[in-house]
Formats: C-alpha cells, sequence, structure tokens
C-alpha cells in the first residue's frame, strides 16, 4: 500500500476520559465492526480489562477513512504501563490527545503527552464528553492549548459517546498526522511492539514494518536475538486477524512466527529478512526493571504446581512480569514477583485467581534495593528478608511524581508528600483552579497506600503519575516481626530510620487486633537486629469450650469442632501460632493518617 | 462389639431416653423440640412413646443402665400420661426425670418416687428475679427452693439443679447469689450451663448483640464457677457438670449416669419426637412432628426419621470429643488413629492435656484443669477428623437433659 495513505496513531489519555469508547466509535463508524458485533470496548478483550475500563495490553487495528488506511494502536492508561505506552508510540506518527471536558488535564494526560512529544508524534488534541452536563469544552480546550503550545481552535470537540465529532476527528487524523515515510525499496525492517502467544499458532509478533516489503512465507530474522524463523502468516487486525500477502513500509499488522518460546523474540527487537542485509536495527526499547516486588504463595500449599505453571502461562503475554521461587518459613513455598507497579501486581493476581482459578496470598509489597555490603559486595534485594543484616549502604529507587490538584487540596497534598519524605521539586498553575505539583518521592513510600491516602485526602479529585528518577542512598533499616518469639520472615520490612519506632509500633498493634486469641499468651514484638523496638501481647483465651453436650447434640457439636479446625486450617503455623491470611498484609492497612 | 450398619440393628443400647416435648410455655432460648399446651394430646403422645418402644425393644439390652425422661417439661404433662409413661419403661438402676420447679406438687413428687425415678433433674436456671425474667422462665427463686423441699420431703436423695449463665445483664455478683444460694439447697448434682444464643430462636434475636459485647466481660464465668463449686466439695467431672464428691457428703457416685454413658462413647436409643438414637454405625433422629410422629404409631409403623450413618472414625472422633469433656482419662485404646501426635505433643508442652499411663500399661489422656476450660479448642487441633465437615446442618435435636 502506498504509504501517503496511511496514517498510524495512538488514543492516548487519563484513565476514564474515554479512550476505549472512542475506539469502539471509530470502529463502528468505519464499518470495522458491524452493529451486531459491536460490544463495548472492543479492543479491550480480556474480561478483567472490560471490567476495570482500563486497556493492559496494546493493540492494533486497521479501519478505512476516505481511501485511507488508518492503524489505531491502543494504549494503556494507567501509570504502572508508562513503557507499554511508549513502545506503542514508537509505531506510530501522530497521537490524538483526548481529554475529559469534565476532568480537565490529569496527570496521566500530561505524561502520556510528553511522552508523544519525545517522540517527535503530531499530536490532535481532543476534549471529549462535550455531551456531559458539567462539560467545560473551551475551558478545557484552553489548558490543552497552554500545555501543547497552540490555539484552543485547533483542539476538537467531541462526545465519544454520542459520535458527535468523530467523523471529523477522522478527517483531522488524515490531515495532520504525517503518512509514514520509510524507505519502500530499503532492506526490510520491521519494529516488533507487542507479542502474544497463541496455543496453536505460537508467538505472534505485533509489528510496525519501517522500511522494505515483508512477504507470507519469507525467512526471518531478529537481530537482536538472532532468532530466524519463517513468516507463517502476515496480516493485519480489523480487529480480528485478516491475512495479507506482504506488509509493505509503513503498515501495521502482525506476524506469526510459529515460535513455541516467547524469549526467543522479545519485544522492541527488530525483523529482517534472514537474506537482507540490513545495517542497524530500529531504536529498541529500554528493558523494563520490575520495581514492585511480592510474594504469592498458594492459600493451600498443594497448588503450589499450579501457581507455578500458571505464571509460566501469563509470563507468555506480560514480559514485564519476573518470578522467582522463594521458600518462607511462614508461607511455604511460592514465588517472589516482580512488577511494574501496583495495578500491575493487581492485575496479576486477579488474573491468577480468575483465570487459573487459584487462592493466593500475596504479601506487602516492596521495592527492589540496590545494596553495598561490608566487603563493597553490591546485590539487589527484592526481599526485606533477605536484606544483610550488616550493609555499607542501601539505596532505594527514587520518582519524579507528578500530582494534579484543585488548589484548596495542595496543602494535604504538600503534608502527605513531606510525611512520606519527599522532596518538593516545583509547583505551576494549569488554570485558575488547578495546580500541578512535582515532588521527588521514594518509590518504597508509594507502594504501600500513597495513592490510597492522596485520593482520602482530597476527596478523589487528585490525579497522580510517576516516572523513576534512580536510585539514592537512605538511611534505611529492616525491621522484622516476632510472633510467639519466632521472627516471621514474611512480615520484614525495610523503613526508614525516623519512621521504625513508629511504624514498628503500629505494626505490632495492628497485628495484636488481626491475629486471634489462642490457648496460649503471644508475645508479638517488632525488633532491629536484636533489639526490640515495639511489643504487644495477644493475651490467651480463658475459655474455650461448648457448654453442653448430651446425646440429642453430638453430631452438631462435632460439626462445630470440624468447623472450627477448619477454621485453622485456612490460618497460617508460625511456631505453633495460628497466624490469619489477612495479618501477613497488615502492614498495608496502617492508619497513615496517624503518622 | 459395635453392629454394623445395614440389616437389623442387634440389641446393645443400655440407655433410654424419652422425649416429652410438652410445655406451658416456650422459653426464648429454648431449641428443644418443644409443644406448647395442647393438653387433650397428652395422653394420645404417651401411647405412641409406649408404641414406639414396643418397636425398639430388640435394641435394649438387660438389664437397662439407665431411663432419663426429658423435655419439654416432663412434669408439665398431663399427671396420668406421664405415669402411664413411666410404668411402661423398663426397670433401671437409674431413672432421671427433668422437672420445672413450679409443676412440682407434693402430689406428684410421691407419684414420681412411687413409679420408680431415683434422680430428678430441676430446671432452676438463676435465683434472681430479673435474670430469670430475661429467660422468661415461670418459676421465681421462692418456687425453686419450695420445689427441693417438696422433692426432699418425698425422699428424693439425688436431685440436680441446673444453673445458667451468661445471661444479658448479668454481673459478677449475680452469678456469686446464684452460686450460694443453689449450694444452700445442698443438691447431689449441678449442671451449670454458659447461656448460647441458638440459631433462630427469639432469643438470639433479642439478646444475639448483647451476648457478642458481653462475651470477653463474662469469659470468666465458668472459672468462678468451678472455683466455687469446688471449694463447696463437688467434683467437676464433666465440662458443665459436678456433684458431690465422695467423702464431702456422699457416698455413693453421684455423677449422672445416664450422661455419663454418653460420654463414654456408649449406645442409647431415644423415643418420642426429635428423639435421638446411636446405635451401632447409626445415628437416627425421629423427626419433629408431633402429627406425623403419632400417627405413624397408630399405624402401627416406625415414626419419621433422619438417619446419619456413623463409621468407625466419626465414633472414634465423638468418643475423644466426649470423652475430653471428662475429668477421668480417656483410654487411647482404638483411638489412636484419631489423635494427632504432633498436636498432642504440642498441647502438652502447653501444659493443656497430659499423657496418663492406665494400670494395666494401656495409654490414656487427660486435659488438664486449664486445659478443661479450653478443651473445645484442644479438641478441634488434637483429633484428625475424618472428613472436614460440610457444615451448616443444625438439625434442632432433644437434648438428653441434664
Amino acid at each position: 500500500m502506498d504509504q501517503s495513505r496511511i496514517r498510524n496513531f495512538s488514543i492516548i489519555a487519563h484513565i476514564d476520559h474515554g479512550k476505549s469508547t472512542l475506539a469502539d466509535r471509530i470502529l463502528q463508524l468505519t464499518e470495522a465492526v458491524s452493529e451486531r458485533d459491536m460490544r463495548d470496548q472492543l479492543l479491550d478483550s480480556m474480561e478483567l480489562e472490560r471490567e476495570r475500563g482500563i486497556t493492559i495490553k496494546a493493540q492494533a487495528v486497521r479501519v478505512s477513512w476516505k481511501g485511507h488506511a488508518l492503524n489505531l494502536i491502543d494504549t494503556p492508561g494507567h501509570v504502572d504501563f508508562t513503557y507499554e505506552v511508549s513502545r506503542s508510540l514508537q509505531a506510530c506518527e501522530g497521537a490524538v490527545l483526548v481529554v475529559d471536558a469534565a476532568q480537565g488535564i490529569e496527570a496521566q494526560t500530561l505524561a502520556n503527552a510528553y511522552l508523544a512529544i519525545e517522540n517527535s508524534l503530531e499530536i490532535v488534541p481532543v476534549v471529549n464528553k462535550i455531551d456531559l452536563p458539567q462539560a467545560d469544552p473551551d475551558g478545557t480546550a484552553r489548558e490543552l492549548a497552554e500545555l501543547l503550545g497552540g490555539s484552543p481552535d485547533d483542539v476538537l470537540r467531541i462526545s465519544a459517546k454520542t459520535g458527535e465529532g468523530v467523523a471529523t476527528l477522522l478527517d483531522a487524523i488524515v490531515a495532520r498526522i504525517p503518512a509514514p515515510s520509510g524507505e519502500p525499496t530499503a532492506a526490510p525492517r520491521a519494529l516488533v511492539f507487542d507479542s502474544s502467544y497463541d496455543q496453536y499458532r505460537g508467538v505472534i509478533a505485533f509489528v510496525r514494518a519501517v522500511d522494505g516489503r515483508f512477504a507470507s512465507g519469507v525467512a526471518l530474522r531478529a537481530m537482536a536475538l538472532g532468532t530466524s524463523f519463517e513468516a507463517e502468516e502476515l496480516g493485519f487486525m480489523s480487529p480480528t486477524r485478516t491475512p495479507v500477502p506482504a506488509l509493505e513500509a509503513g503498515e501495521v499488522g502482525y506476524v506469526v512466527t510459529g515460535l513455541k518460546d516467547v524469549s526467543r523474540l522479545r519485544v522492541g527487537d527488530t525483523l529482517t529478512t534472514a537474506r537482507s542485509s540490513a545495517g542497524a536495527p530500529l531504536p529498541g526499547y529500554k528493558d523494563v526493571k520490575p520495581m514492585v516486588f511480592a510474594g504469592l504463595f498458594p492459600t493451600d500449599s498443594d497448588d503450589y504446581p499450579e501457581l507455578r505453571d500458571a505464571l509460566e502461562k501469563l509470563k507468555l503475554n506480560d514480559a514485564a512480569l519476573f518470578y522467582e521461587p522463594e521458600t518462607s518459613q511462614a508461607l511455604g513455598f511460592g514465588f517472589r514477583c516482580g512488577f511494574l507497579g501496583l495495578l500491575h501486581m493487581e492485575i496479576v493476581r486477579e488474573r491468577l485467581e480468575r483465570e487459573f482459578d487459584l487462592d493466593l496470598l500475596v504479601t506487602a509489597p516492596n521495592v527492589a534495593y540496590r545494596v553495598e555490603d561490608r566487603n563493597g559486595q553490591q546485590i539487589e534485594v527484592h526481599n526485606p528478608a533477605e536484606m544483610p543484616r550488616e550493609v555499607e549502604k542501601i539505596e532505594e529507587p527514587y520518582i519524579t511524581a507528578s500530582v494534579i490538584v484543585p488548589k484548596e487540596y495542595v496543602g494535604d497534598v504538600m503534608q502527605l508528600c513531606t510525611e512520606r519524605r519527599g522532596r518538593f521539586d516545583h509547583m505551576e498553575y494549569l488554570s485558575e483552579e488547578r495546580v500541578l505539583l512535582s515532588y521527588e518521592l521514594p518509590l518504597g513510600e508509594i507502594v504501600l497506600d500513597f495513592y490510597d491516602q492522596l485520593k482520602s485526602r482530597t476527596r478523589g479529585y487528585a490525579s497522580f503519575d510517576y516516572d523513576l528518577a534512580g536510585f539514592r542512598e537512605g538511611q534505611l533499616t529492616r525491621v522484622d516481626i516476632l510472633v510467639g518469639g519466632d521472627q516471621v520472615d514474611a512480615l520484614s520490612l525495610i523503613l526508614h530510620r525516623d519512621a521504625a519506632y513508629d511504624r514498628g509500633k503500629q505494626l505490632v498493634e495492628r497485628l495484636k487486633v488481626e491475629i486471634p486469641r489462642q490457648m496460649f499468651d503471644i508475645p508479638i514484638q517488632a525488633a532491629i537486629g536484636s533489639r526490640v523496638i515495639a511489643r504487644e501481647t495477644v493475651k490467651a483465651k480463658r475459655k474455650d469450650v461448648l457448654a453442653k453436650c448430651y446425646g440429642g447434640d453430638v453430631t452438631r457439636k462435632r460439626k462445630l469442632l470440624e468447623k472450627q479446625k477448619q477454621g485453622k486450617k485456612r490460618m497460617k503455623q508460625v511456631g505453633g501460632v495460628e497466624v490469619p491470611q489477612e495479618a501477613f498484609l497488615a502492614v498495608l492497612n496502617l492508619d497513615g493518617s496517624k503518622r | 462389639m459395635t453392629p454394623r450398619a445395614g440389616g437389623r440393628l442387634a440389641a446393645s443400647a443400655r440407655h433410654l431416653y424419652v422425649h416429652l416435648p410438652f410445655c406451658a410455655h416456650r422459653c426464648g432460648y429454648c431449641d428443644f423440640v418443644t409443644v406448647v399446651g395442647r393438653r387433650e394430646e397428652h395422653v394420645g403422645y404417651a401411647a405412641a412413646v409406649l408404641a414406639e418402644l414396643a418397636l425398639e425393644r430388640p435394641l435394649l439390652q438387660d438389664p437397662l443402665e439407665t431411663v432419663f425422661v426429658g423435655g419439654g417439661t416432663p412434669t408439665f404433662t398431663e399427671q396420668g400420661a406421664l405415669l402411664r409413661v413411666l410404668e411402661g419403661l423398663p426397670d433401671a438402676a437409674e431413672v432421671t426425670v427433668e422437672a420445672n420447679p413450679e409443676t412440682v406438687t407434693p402430689e406428684l413428687a410421691l407419684r414420681l418416687r412411687q413409679a420408680g425415678v431415683t434422680r430428678i433433674s430441676l430446671g432452676a436456671q438463676s435465683f434472681q428475679p430479673h435474670l430469670l425474667g430475661v429467660l422468661e422462665r415461670r418459676a421465681g427463686p421462692a418456687d425453686v427452693r419450695r420445689a427441693v423441699h417438696t422433692l426432699r420431703d418425698a425422699s428424693f436423695d439425688n436431685i440436680s439443679l441446673d444453673l445458667l449463665y451468661g445471661i444479658p445483664g448479668q454481673e459478677p455478683a449475680d452469678l456469686e447469689r446464684d452460686l450460694a444460694e443453689a449450694l444452700a439447697l445442698a443438691p447431689e448434682h449441678l449442671s451449670c450451663y454458659e447461656l448460647e444464643a441458638k440459631p433462630g430462636t427469639r432469643f438470639s434475636y433479642a439478646w444475639g448483640g448483647e451476648l457478642e459485647r458481653q462475651a470477653e466481660a463474662m469469659e470468666g464465668y465458668l472459672e468462678l464457677v468451678v472455683e466455687r463449686l469446688s471449694d463447696a466439695g463437688y467434683r467437676w467431672y464433666e465440662t458443665a457438670n459436678f456433684c458431690l464428691a465422695k467423702g464431702c457428703g456422699a457416698e455413693r457416685d453421684l455423677r449422672a449416669q445416664h450422661n455419663l454413658g454418653i460420654w463414654r462413647g456408649h449406645d442409647y436409643l431415644g423415643l418420642g419426637v426429635g428423639g435421638v438414637s446411636t446405635i451401632g454405625a447409626v445415628r437416627r433422629r425421629n423427626l419433629p412432628s408431633l402429627e406425623r410422629y403419632r400417627s405413624a404409631l397408630v399405624a402401627g409403623r416406625e415414626p419419621p426419621r433422619e438417619l446419619e450413618p456413623l463409621d468407625d472414625a466419626t465414633r472414634a472422633c465423638e468418643r475423644l470429643m466426649l470423652g475430653l469433656r471428662l475429668d477421668e482419662p480417656l483410654p487411647l485404646e482404638g483411638l489412636e488413629d484419631r489423635v494427632d501426635g504432633d498436636a498432642l505433643e504440642r498441647l502438652a508442652a502447653r501444659g493443656l492435656v497430659e499423657a496418663r499411663t492406665l494400670p494395666g500399661g494401656k495409654r490414656a489422656i487427660a486435659l488438664t484443669t486449664r486445659g478443661r476450660f479450653l478443651g473445645g479448642g484442644i479438641t478441634a487441633e488434637l483429633v484428625i477428623w475424618p472428613r472436614l465437615a460440610e457444615c451448616g446442618v443444625e438439625q434442632a435435636a432433644a437434648s438428653f437433659g441434664g
């Protein structure tokens, strides 16, 4: 296809600003999907995605509009998935930036706009939801124009829900976004921007052909890994797989590779033909490194093999997921998993529970630490229980956080950020009412309950996004929890020295509530090394016996005791103490406002 | 020893329970099979019970050890009907009848004595009028005292009093007073129960929340009961039961022999609506409908029943559950497979369970004094239950009285 007739674009937006609805409307308007097959948010094919109203995995769909082929490359809308957004954007020449007319610019609007600018994309700004009674299209258009440096008149006004203005938007996409400009006759090169795994056909790569021509049945090579395979089928999504004989420069589509091993084709790699002499690969992606870690344990230890198989399968579709076996004295065999962020963690957990029917215990998350021991040895620690007790220094990841709030909440946000060891960077007014606050914060202070606190202290008005800003040394210390005198590895945590006493105290108080009284006193202690910094006691029960038991109610009493035993089985044994699963999440439930 | 399920059950029961469901009024906390009023049906019901006895006679072993007539309020039953039942029952060394204080008259006491009754279990519950009010009991403290005296006059020398503790609003001082009042009557036996809000009762609806709130405050009440009664010379022989100890005024074994048989895992036959039997590998419950019970027996048929198979493992677990309620060591012979050795070791290390060796070298276990207050939790942990329950069957069944 002639490149001048191709437009490749993404839709980028803050969560819930209407990206998926717009994608649906475009599919409908361009008749890519019949009315009958139309299902809300068609692109979000995973059940979980539709339910949560978010898009997790990018997909690419081709539609026709007035003689042009438009490739819509969907992007995830959440902070955790910034890296997936950026790789989608590399396959595009333009981006439609959608902002809710009632909400205005939010943190992810900014993050996404900056990403698009970094990738030199043409941005088509759109104000959505103009049909809402509380919509302020003009005000929002002014904010957008200010952000992007244009005129409010260039900002399109649409309602993805009713379809109003969507045809005009499609015209604008054709008019404003540049056509691809690869070399149709050069040695073929295509960027792999996503992949998925099909049980029958192996790895399917989603690609943007940049130069040259890829024909079906030709031998291909992945330049970085050197993997060779045959292009079993080429095609584009419309929105189901539609085979074509060839993909040409500028086109977006898929390649059925037949590879059964996902590790042999990496997203970000460049495909070329086996015989070609393509010189340099296309600029790829930075390897994403998981920054948030948590232990995943099957509630029933017999399910360990199922959990292992499930993680293997998830990993096929989720390159960012990291896992390695972990053994906990308290929780048994499980895996230490690495995630891009908290939402990613939550999604993996839900997919494991829903799609694989597993009952899981997920420990409180922590970040990755870089540790230098006394011998100058550098190690990376993903689990507080593995933090050496004697260290030279500990570095923790920092983020640059952007928070956008109505001005009356500025004080609350500043207070929260300060409590979490934040360093103020700058503040700017986006409009008369709304303020952007920028802070540097340790990621470790974010992973527990920062987002919940931010939302509750700003009555839900704050929006939040962040970028990793590298590792910095911190005055950190390992705090262990002892229950009944035994250290519980799954409850260890890394805290800033200044907060260790307070948090240790809160944690043992919380555990006192979570651990039911048993037949003996249970001391609960927080300790730094051998020094106990907080202590509580769960007092022994004085009575636990059924009052009355005669011939007529033996069966009922037996069942009551069986039930009692069953309740015990669901708890974890820590040195003879029964600890309910919820207790392992106690650290998540500390009351932040009291800190 | 135990007959197999299927086929005809062998004669194995030396304990007989008879349920007389009639009451003048249903107390709010009661979840037994009871029938209010209907005096015109008492005679017919008595005939039905005797008809059921005739059908089930082959299950009884001669001689019977105990008979227990419970309710309901057996002494509320029309007197002719009650006496007909008592006279129709086989002889036994211990024959207990449950009575409510307000129903005890000199005439009734004499008739019971003449009918071979050896023991009366009197539902006193409390001596505090305000607490009796909460329980919706009809008798007042004076009725209880009068009833005991009346029974003594009729030369009953084995009287048991039922007391309830954990009544909403009950202060420790109330409990102290109840115990002192009960002891002043010098009963041979005392049953002290914690009040339970049984699901579905009117009481649970009215007081369930209050009972939950006071649970922690009243946690020490059982300790108080045990302490006061032990000091007064009573033997804490079962979790909720006390008898005058030998040497403390008693020359006989004053434990409730009927219930002791059940706690020791013996078979028993239960007659009447809601009556429960455990015979070998089967537990049967007569369904609670008075009408269906009577009409079946009038027609010469077995009353409608629910059957529960009891395999060896389940019976062994029940044996452990019941045996550990007693103060005597529980021989482990035949029960070893159902005891979790690790749990036993753990519980022993905590001073809750003791291993004992019986004369002849047989192994036994017993709960320590502290362990007996935690017997439920200990049993749950110690016993290897055959299958973890499909819980939730809350069948209202007749209790075997106290």
